[in-house]
C-alpha cells in the first residue's frame, strides 16, 4: 500500500520539557518523524514547549509552535493550521494524553483531524490498567494478579486480596511517576495517595508482587496489513522492582533458549494486535520467573519510548522513521532498510553480532534528602550506551562512559575494607551504585549463590562481573612491564580500560597505551548494519573492539570531528546535543565530512544519519585517541558537548590532536580563578571580592576582607554543590567547621554575594575578530540561584539600556581578551548601576538554543563555521537581533520523583528541562512559560503568603497586586502584621507548628491557590518544608523567590490571552 | 580462570547455573582460500572438515547444531555469546550433531537457565563436535559473504599444523552433486506420536490428543523433530519412512498425505526421491515438502535447482506471500534454491525471499502439492510461517472428501 494521499499535513506533538523518565529520545522521535513525513511531501506543523530540542528548529517543519503543550493551545493550533492528521506517538506520555485531551473535548471531532498511528481506543486500552488487564486475560497472557482501585477507601479494602509487598502503578503516567513498592501499611498508605493524585484518571493499579522475577522487553513494530517484526529483546541485568529505565539493561536477550524466546515473540505480537495497535511501534515488558519459566507480562506502550530508541541505537534500525512511514499508509515492505543502503526492506527482523549494554545514569548527590534506593519510580536523569562483541566489553565500556569518576568496576571502599554488611545491604536493597557493590561482594569473596540471594540478578551476569574481579585480583602481584601481550590481549578484549588497568598495574594511562600500542595491541571499529554482516552496511555506524579486521575504512576527505556530550545529567542535557547537531549540519553544508562521537542513545547525534559517520564510543581520552588515529580528522571540536568533552581538551591537544575553535588555553584560562582574574584586572572589568582561603583561621580573616554576605564553595566541587550563602560570621564558622573541611588542599572559595543583584546572561559568537551578541538574557531569579534553575527573559525586562550597551561592550572585550573563536557565554550581575562578571565560559552554553529560537539566528551552527575559518562577515552575521517580542525560558524541576526533597532553589542546579513561552510582553511570555512548565497560573482565590523578615516590604507589593487581581490573602503572623499594616486586608494562618488548623490543612483542603514562600536558616526552611511539598503534591502554584513572585502578579496582570506564534513568522518578522 | 570447577558440572542449590567447561587447548580454523584463524577449542579435540556456512539467529544454537540439515557443513554462528543457556534434553532436533563443526566467538564459562542440564562444552564433548571459540566470527561472515560458501577446516589440538589445515580445507568437496540424505536418513521406517512443546506441559503426550485422523508418511531426508511434532499436533498419524523408500511402500501405509522433509545437500542427485514424488504427484497424493523436500518436489515437477553464493541461514528472512502480499519472518537453512525461472507451467511461485527475491514456496496448478522453501516449523526461529501446517491439512480434507 503506497502513502495515503488523502492527508496533505500532519501535527506532530513533542514531549516538552525533558524531565525524568521523559528525555531526548522524544527529540530523536520526533526529528525521524518530521524528517520522514516531510521527505514524502507533508506539510509538518510542531507543537512542543521545548526550545531546547533539534526538532524545534524552524527547519525541521513547516510550521512550529514552541508552546504550551496543552489541549487548549493545540486546540487553537489545529484551528489556525487545519492538519489532516495528528501523529500523537512520537512525544512520549505528554502526546499520547495530549491527544486524548483533543479527542475528549471534541476538538479533533470539530476540525476533522485524523488520529494516525494510534486510535483513541488503542491508546485507552493500553494505558487503562483496567482495561489492559481484560484484553491480556482475553488473549489468554497471564499479567501479575491485580486489582483497581479509584480511591483511597477502594484501595484499602482491595489491598488485603494482594497482599505485601504490592507494586501499585498509577494509571496514564509515565516513569513509573506516583508508583511504589510497600512493604507495610504506612508506606502503603503513602503511595497510593501520590498515586491517585499522579494518574489523571485517578486511578491506580494494585499488584501482586514479582520482586526478583527476571524482566525483559520486546520492541515490536506492525503496519496495516498486520506484518509484525521484533527489533529488538532487551534483558534487564537488574530483577523486577527496578524500573526498566533504571536498570541496567542488555541487548540481546541473553538468557532465553529459542522456546522461551519465541514464546515472548508470540505474546508480544498477540498483544499489539489485541490491543489494537495498528501501526508503529510498540513495546511489551514481560517477567520470567527464573525457576520454571513462567511468563506475565508487565505493561506495554502503544508508541515510540526510550527503549524504542535504544533498540534503534543498538540494531540500527530507525523505529521512529519507520513508524511514521507506517503511519501514513506504508507497509513494511515497502520501505528499505536504510542502514544496508535500501537493498534489504524494513520487514526484517534485526540480527546482531555484539552486545550493547545500557547503564542508567543518576543525580542523587543533587538531592541529599532523598534516599537513593531504586523502585519501580525512575529516578535515573540519563543513560549511557555501549557497545562490545562481548557483554564484559560493552559493561566496561559503558562503566567508562558514565563519566561518574570511575574507570571500570571500581570498589565502593576506596579507602579500606570492604564492609561485607555493607554489600549485602547495598545488593538486597539496590542503589544506584549496585553493580560496584556486586563487585565488591565478589572482591569479598562472596558466592555466585550469595549473591544471587541477595540481588536476583542472573547468574550468567553475575559470573561475568565475577570473572572480571577475578581478572582483576590477577595483576594485584602483576606489573605492566612484566605482562605479556597475550595476557593484554585478553584484558583489552574484556573491556578493560588503559585507566583501569594503570590502575590495577600501579602504572599511568599514558604508560599502558604505549605499551599496547607498542605491541600494536589496538581495537578495530566494527559496523552497526542490523545484519550481522549477512549485507554489506552502506552507513559508517562504528564501535570500537579488540579483533582482527577493521570496518571503518576511513577516507581522506577533510573532516570534522564534534564530540558530544554523553549521558545526560542535571547541568548537561540536551542543550548541548542540540549544539552538536547543529554543528554537524552546519558543517556538512559548508562541504566537510563530520564524524559524530558519542554515547547516549537518546539523541539526535547519535542517529546515524546525523552525520557522515558516527562513533558510538565513550567519551573517554582513550576511545577519542584511538578515533582520531583511525580518522586523522582535520579538526575537532571539543566545545559543543559540555563539561565532557571539555574536560578531555588538554589531554588531547597534548596528543596532537588538532582542536579547532578557541584554544584549550583559553578554556582553561577562563577556568583558572587566578589567571581569569587577572584577565580581568587588565580588560578594567570588575568582579565581586574574592578570595580563597586555605585554612579555617584565614577564612574569617579573608571574609571581613570580602565583606558579608558570601558565597563559600569548596574549590574542587563542580556545578554549584556545596555552595552556600552566609551572611555573617557565625555562618562562616559553621559552613567551614560543619559542612566542609578546609585545607590547603582543599581551599574553600569565598565571594562577595550580591544582594538583590539581576543576574543576567549573554551568549555571544566570535570568529578571532568580530564579536556578534546572540542575545541578552535577564535573569527572573535574584543572583544566587543557579542560572540554569532561573527563568530568564529575552531581551531583558527590567535592565535599562545604556546598562545593556555596556554589557555588550564588556562581552566583546572579554572575547577578544580570551580570544575566542566560537561560542561565549557570560554571566554577568547588575547591581544597581555596577556590573560585575561572574563567569566566563568560551564554549557553547546550556542558553544556546533558547537564544537561538528566541533571536532566529541559529548560533550554534555560526560559531561552528567560524571554527572552521569561514568568519562572521562572509556568513552575513555581523549584527545583534533583537526581538521586539518576549521569550521567556522557564526550568522544569524534577522534585515530585524525590519524596522528602525541598523545593527551595538555590546555588546548585537541580532542573532537568525547560521550556519556553513567547509573548507580546514580559507578563504574557512569562505565564506562558509557566503554564508550559505545567503550571496554570491561579487567576483567583487565595494565595498564601510567608517571607523572611528583609522580604517583608517586597511581600507587601505582591499582596497589594494579588488583592487588586481579586485573591483573597492569609499570612503568617509576621508577614501579615507587615502586610495589615499597610493597610490590606489579611488574615492570620497558623504555621505548622503553631497548632491546628494550619497552613497544610488549608493546603488539603484545596483552600489555597498560590503560595509566596521565601525562607532562610536551617530551622525555619526545616519548619516550612511541608507548605512546599504538600504544595507541590497538591500542585499548587508557588513561589519560593520575591523575583519569582513579581514576575508572577507581571503574569496575573495580563488579560488572558489565547495567541499563539508560529516560530518561522516570528523570525521573519526578526529578518525583516 | 580462577574457579575450580574444572571439568565437572557444578550444581549450586538452585540447580539453575552451572560451570561448563574450562578453555585452553588450541584451535584453528582454516578456509580453502587460505585465511587462518586462531582461537581456542571448545569442543573434541581433533581435526573436522566442512563447507563453512553463517548463522545469524540469535537464539537456537542446540536445535541448529542438532538440524541434520548441517551434515557435512561446518557452522559460524554470527552472534557471539553462544551457551548462554546450555542445552537440555528437549531441544534437540535429531538424535545426534550432523555440524561437522561449530565456530563462535566466545562460550561463556557459566550457564543460566531453568531448563538447563549440561553445558555447550560438554555437549560438543559428548557429541563429538570440533569447535572453535575466540576468533573474529565477523570477519569470517564477511569472506563467506563476499567469496560465498567455502570448505573449510577446524584443527583443536595442542599441536597445530597450520599448513596442513588449509591443505584439509582445500581437499574438502563441496556439497554440489552430493546426496546427503540417505546418509541421514531414517535406517527403516518407525512412527512418531509427540506433539508439540508448551512452557506448561512440555510436550504434549500421544494420548492428550483425541483422534489421530490424518495419516501422514513422512520421507526422512534429515527431518526435524519439530516438523513431526507440528504434524501431530494436528492430529496426523506419522510414519516416518528412509529417503530411499519407493513410492510403491509409502502407499502401502494408505497415506492421506506424504510429507517431504527437509534435509542437507544437493536435491540433483536424489534421484530415488524423485521418482517416488512423481508417482504421488501423477496419484493426486497431497504433498507437503519443507526445504530439501520443497526442492525435491520442484524438481519433479519439472524446475531446475541451483547452487546460492552462501545460502540462507538465519531466522530473520522475510517471506512473501505473493497472493495475499503478507510478510513472515521465517526460520532458513539452505544453500541451494530452486530457480524460479525454471518453473514449468504446472508450477507456480507462491512465495519469495525479500531479502534478495529468491523463490521460497511453490504449488502444483493440477495437483494438491506444495512446498516451502524456509522452515516454518521454525525451532529455532519465529512461528509465522506455522499456518502452512494447516494448509497440507486442508489439502488433505480436500482430497478425502
Amino acid at each position: 500500500m503506497p502513502k495515503r494521499n488523502d492527508i496533505k499535513s500532519i501535527l506532530i506533538i513533542g514531549a516538552g520539557p525533558i524531565i525524568i523518565g521523559q528525555a531526548c529520545e522524544f527529540d530523536y522521535s520526533g526529528v525521524q518523524a518530521c524528517k520522514a513525513l516531510r521527505e514524502e511531501g507533508y506539510r509538518i506543523i510542531l507543537a512542543n514547549s521545548n526550545p531546547a530540542t533539534i526538532m524545534t528548529d524552524p527547519g525541521m517543519a513547516d510550521a512550529t509552535y514552541i508552546e504550551p503543550l496543552h489541549w487548549r493551545t493545540l486546540a487553537k493550533i489545529i484551528e489556525r493550521e487545519c492538519p489532516d492528521a495528528l501523529l500523537p506517538t512520537m512525544g512520549g506520555q505528554t502526546a499520547l494524553n495530549c491527544a486524548l485531551d483533543l479527542h475528549r473535548e471534541g476538538v479533533l471531532e470539530k476540525f476533522g483531524v485524523e488520529l494516525i498511528g494510534a486510535s483513541r481506543d488503542a491508546i485507552d486500552k493500553a494505558e487503562d490498567r483496567e482495561r489492559f488487564r481484560e484484553a491480556m486475560k482475553h488473549i489468554g497472557l497471564e499479567t501479575p494478579r491485580s486489582v483497581v482501585a479509584h480511591s483511597m477507601e477502594e484501595a484499602n479494602q482491595l489491598q488485603g486480596t494482594i497482599g505485601f509487598p504490592v507494586i501499585i502503578r498509577p494509571s496514564f503516567t509515565m516513569g513509573g511517576t506516583g508508583g511504589g513498592i510497600a512493604y507495610n501499611r504506612e508506606e502503603f498508605i503513602d503511595i497510593c495517595e501520590q498515586g491517585l493524585a499522579a494518574s489523571p484518571t485517578c486511578e491506580v493499579l494494585l499488584e501482586e508482587s514479582v520482586l526478583g522475577w527476571k524482566e525483559f522487553e520486546m520492541e515490536v513494530v506492525r503496519d496495516r496489513k498486520d506484518n509484525c517484526i521484533i527489533i529488538c529483546a532487551i534483558e534487564n541485568f537488574d530483577p523486577m522492582g527496578v524500573h526498566t529505565g533504571d536498570s541496567i539493561t542488555v541487548a540481546p536477550a541473553q538468557t532465553l533458549t529459542d522456546r522461551e524466546y519465541q514464546i515472548m515473540r508470540n505474546a508480544s505480537l498477540a498483544v499489539l494486535r489485541e490491543i489494537g495497535v495498528e501501526t508503529g511501534g510498540s513495546n511489551v515488558q514481560f517477567g520470567i520467573n527464573p525457576d520454571d519459566g513462567r511468563m506475565v507480562i508487565i505493561e506495554m506502550n502503544p508508541r515510540v519510548s526510550r527503549s524504542s530508541a535504544l533498540a534503534s541505537k543498538a540494531t540500527g534500525f530507525p523505529i521512529a522513521w519507520v513508524a511514521a512511514k507506517l503511519a501514513v499508509g506504508y507497509t513494511l515492505d515497502e520501505l528499505g532498510n536504510n542502514i544496508t543502503g535500501g537493498v534489504t526492506p524494513a520487514s526484517f527482523e534485526p540480527s546482531i553480532d555484539y552486545v550493547v549494554t545500557k547503564i542508567p545514569r543518576f543525580n542523587f548527590e543533587k538531592f541529599p534528602q532523598a534516599t537513593a534506593r531504586l523502585g519501580t519510580q525512575m529516578k535515573s536523569v540519563g543513560e549511557v550506551m555501549a557497545m562490545g562483541r562481548t557483554f564484559q566489553e560493552s559493561l566496561q565500556k559503558a562503566l567508562r562512559g558514565l563519566e561518574t569518576g570511575i574507570n571500570g568496576l571500581s570498589t565502593m571502599f576506596e579507602d579500606g575494607e570492604i564492609d561485607a554488611a555493607e554489600v549485602r545491604q547495598q545488593l538486597q536493597q539496590p542503589g544506584p551504585e549496585r553493580i560496584r557493590y556486586l563487585a565488591d561482594g565478589f572482591r569479598y569473596g562472596m558466592d555466585m549463590e550469595e549473591l544471587y540471594t541477595l540481588s536476583h540478578i542472573d547468574p550468567w551476569f553475575l559470573h561475568q562481573v565475577g570473572d572480571l574481579i577475578n581478572e582483576e585480583q590477577a595483576l594485584a602481584e602483576a606489573s605492566l612491564d612484566g605482562l605479556k601481550p597475550a595476557t593484554m590481549w585478553r584484558l583489552k578484549r574484556k573491556g578493560f580500560g588503559d585507566c583501569r588497568l594503570a590502575r590495577l598495574l600501579g602504572s599511568s594511562e599514558t604508560a599502558v597505551r604505549e605499551w599496547r600500542l607498542q605491541y600494536g595491541i589496538k581495537p578495530v571499529f566494527k559496523r552497526v548494519d542490523s545484519c550481522a554482516a549477512e549485507f554489506p552496511a552502506t552507513t559508517a555506524y562504528l564501535y570500537s573492539t579488540y579483533e582482527e579486521e577493521c570496518e571503518a575504512a576511513a577516507d581522506n576527505r577533510k573532516k570534522i570531528m564534534v564530540l558530544g556530550g554523553g549521558p545526560n545529567r542535571i547541568g548537561q542535557g540536551i542543550e548541548f546535543d542540540y549544539c552538536c547537531v547543529q554543528a554537524v549540519l552546519a558543517l556538512r553544508e559548508e562541504g566537510y565530512e563530520t564524524i559524530m562521537v558519542n554515547c547516549n542513545p537518546e539523541t539526535v547525534s547519535t542517529d546515524y544519519d546525523t552525520a557522515d559517520r558516527l562513533y558510538f564510543e565513550p567519551l573517554t581520552l582513550e576511545n577519542v585517541l584511538q578515533i582520531v588515529a583511525c580518522e586523522k580528522p582535520a579538526g575537532v571540536i571539543v566545545h559543543y558537548g559540555g563539561q565532557t568533552p571539555l574536560g578531555l581538551a588538554r589531554a588531547l591537544k597534548a596528543e596532537g590532536v588538532p582542536i579547532i575553535g578557541t584554544s584549550p588555553d583559553a578554556i582553561d584560562l577562563a577556568e583558572d580563578r587566578e589567571r581569569f582574574q587577572q584577565l580581568v584586572m587588565e580588560l578594567g572589568l570588575r568582579q565581586p571580592e574574592n578570595r580563597t582561603a586555605r585554612n579555617p583561621e584565614s577564612a574569617v580573616q579573608l571574609a571581613e576582607e570580602v565583606g558579608y554576605p558570601l558565597v563559600v564553595r569548596p574549590s574542587y566541587v563542580l556545578g554549584g554543590r556545596a555552595m552556600e550563602i552566609v551572611h555573617d560570621e557565625e555562618g562562616l564558622h559553621r559552613y567551614i567547621h560543619h559542612a566542609v573541611s578546609v585545607s590547603n588542599d582543599s581551599p574553600v572559595l569565598l565571594d562577595h554575594f550580591l544582594d538583590d543583584a539581576i543576574e543576567v546572561d549573554v551568549d555571544a559568537v566570535c570568529d578571532g575578530e568580530m564579536v556578534v551578541i546572540g542575545g541578552i538574557m535577564e535573569h527572573i531569579e535574584q543572583a544566587g540561584v543557579h542560572s540554569g534553575d532561573s527563568a530568564c527573559s529575552l531581551p531583558p525586562c527590567s535592565l535599562d539600556a545604556e546598562v545593556q550597551d555596556r554589557i555588550r561592550e564588556q562581552t566583546r572585550k572579554l572575547a577578544r581578551g580570551l580570544e575566542v573563536v566560537g561560542l561565549m557565554n557570560i554571566q554577568f550581575a547588575v547591581q544597581g548601576e555596577d556590573i560585575y562578571v561572574l563567569e566566563v565560559n568560551p564554549r557553547a552554553s546550556r542558553t544556546v538554543p533558547f537564544v537561538s529560537k528566541a533571536s532566529g539566528v541559529s548560533l550554534a551552527r555560526v560559531a561552528a563555521l567560524c571554527m572552521a575559518g569561514k568568519s562572521l562577515t562572509e556568513q552575513g552575521i555581523t549584527h545583534e537581533r533583537v526581538p521586539e517580542y518576549f521569550s521567556v525560558k522557564e526550568a522544569v524541576l524534577p522534585f515530585i520523583k524525590f519524596s522528602s526533597v525541598d523545593l527551595i532553589l538555590g546555588p546548585e542546579m537541580k532542573s532537568t528541562g525547560e521550556v519556553m513561552g513567547v509573548g507580546r510582553s514580559f507578563g504574557e511570555a512569562f505565564a506562558k512559560a509557566q503554564w508550559a512548565a505545567g503550571d496554570a497560573l491561579p487567576r483567583k482565590g487565595r494565595a498564601f503568603l510567608s517571607v523572611r523578615r528583609r522580604d517583608r516590604a517586597l511581600c507587601v507589593e505582591v499582596g497589594r497586586e494579588l488583592v487588586r487581581l481579586g485573591f483573597e490573602l492569609v499570612a503568617t503572623r509576621g508577614t501579615a502584621r507587615a502586610i495589615e499594616q499597610a493597610g490590606i486586608e489579611c488574615r492570620v494562618v497558623n504555621k505548622v507548628k503553631e497548632g491546628r488548623p494550619h497552613i497544610v490543612d488549608m493546603l488539603k483542603n484545596d483552600e489555597i491557590t498560590l503560595i509566596v514562600n521565601t525562607t532562610e536558616g536551617k530551622q525555619a526552611i526545616l519548619d516550612s518544608y511541608t507548605i512546599r511539598r504538600t504544595a507541590l503534591q497538591r500542585g499548587v502554584t508557588y513561589s519560593t523567590t520575591m523575583a519569582g513572585a513579581r514576575a508572577m502578579m507581571l503574569a496575573l496582570g495580563e488579560p488572558v490571552r489565547d495567541r499563539i506564534n508560529r516560530l518561522q513568522d516570528l523570525h521573519r518578522e526578526l529578518a525583516s | 580462570m580462577g574457579y575450580t570447577h574444572e571439568g565437572r558440572d557444578y550444581a549450586l542449590r538452585f540447580c539453575r547455573f552451572r560451570y561448563g567447561v574450562p578453555v585452553s587447548v588450541p584451535a584453528v580454523l582454516a578456509l580453502a582460500d587460505g585465511t587462518l584463524f586462531k582461537g581456542e577449542s571448545v569442543g573434541l579435540p581433533g581435526q573436522s572438515v566442512g563447507e563453512v556456512v553463517f548463522n545469524t539467529a540469535l537464539t537456537g544454537y542446540q536445535e541448529i547444531l542438532s538440524d541434520p540439515s548441517y551434515c557435512r557443513q561446518i557452522v559460524s554462528l554470527t552472534y557471539p555469546h553462544i551457551g548462554n543457556t546450555g542445552t537440555n534434553p528437549e531441544d534437540d532436533e535429531s538424535a545426534q550433531v550432523f555440524a561437522t563443526g561449530l565456530v563462535i566467538r566466545d562460550l561463556p564459562v557459566v550457564y543460566s537457565n531453568w531448563r538447563a542440564t549440561e553445558g555447550l562444552g560438554h555437549y560438543l564433548q559428548r557429541k563429538q563436535v570440533v569447535a572453535i571459540a575466540g576468533i573474529d566470527t565477523r570477519k569470517l561472515t564477511r569472506i563467506l559473504r563476499e567469496k560465498g560458501a567455502q570448505s573449510g577446516c577446524i584443527v583443536a589440538g595442542e599441536v597445530i599444523d597450520d599448513a596442513a589445515a588449509v591443505a584439509a580445507a582445500r581437499a574438502c568437496p563441496g556439497l554440489q552433486g552430493m546426496d546427503l540424505a540417505r546418509e541421514v536418513s531414517a535406517a527403516k521406517p518407525y512412527t512418531w506420536d509427540q506433539g508439540g512443546w508448551s512452557l506448561e506441559a512440555g510436550f504434549a503426550e500421544a494420548a492428550a490428543t483425541p483422534e489421530r485422523s490424518w495419516r501422514v508418511v513422512a520421507y526422512d531426508f534429515g527431518v526435524k523433530r519439530n516438523i513431526l511434532r507440528l504434524l501431530a499436533d494436528r492430529n496426523c498419524e506419522i510414519t516416518v519412512v528412509p529417503a530411499n523408500t519407493p513410492a510403491s511402500e509409502a502407499l502401502a501405509y494408505q497415506p492421506d498425505g506424504v510429507f517431504l522433509s527437509n534435509g542437507p545437500g544437493d536435491p540433483e542427485p536424489c534421484g530415488y526421491a524423485l521418482e517416488a514424488i512423481k508417482a504421488f504427484l501423477q496419484q493426486q497424493i497431497p504433498l507437503f515438502g519443507i526445504c530439501l523436500g520443497h526442492q525435491l518436489l520442484a524438481l519433479a515437477s519439472g524446475a531446475k535447482s541451483l547452487k546460492m553464493k552462501f545460502g540462507h541461514h538465519g531466522a530473520n528472512h522475510p517471506v512473501q506471500d505473493i497472493a495475499s502480499g503478507e510478510v513472515m519472518i521465517t526460520s532458513q537453512n539452505h544453500g541451494f534454491a530452486i530457480d524460479e525461472d525454471s518453473l514449468p507451467s504446472t508450477l507456480q511461485a507462491t512465495h519469495r525471499s525479500l531479502f534478495d527475491g529468491s523463490l521460497q514456496g511453490i504449488q502444483c496448478n493440477d495437483r494438491p502439492a506444495f512446498g516451502f522453501q524456509g522452515h516454518p516449523e521454525a525451532s529455532p526461529g519465529p512461528h509465522d510461517a506455522s499456518p502452512l501446517f494447516d494448509h497440507f491439512i486442508k489439502l488433505m480434507a480436500a482430497a478425502r472428501s
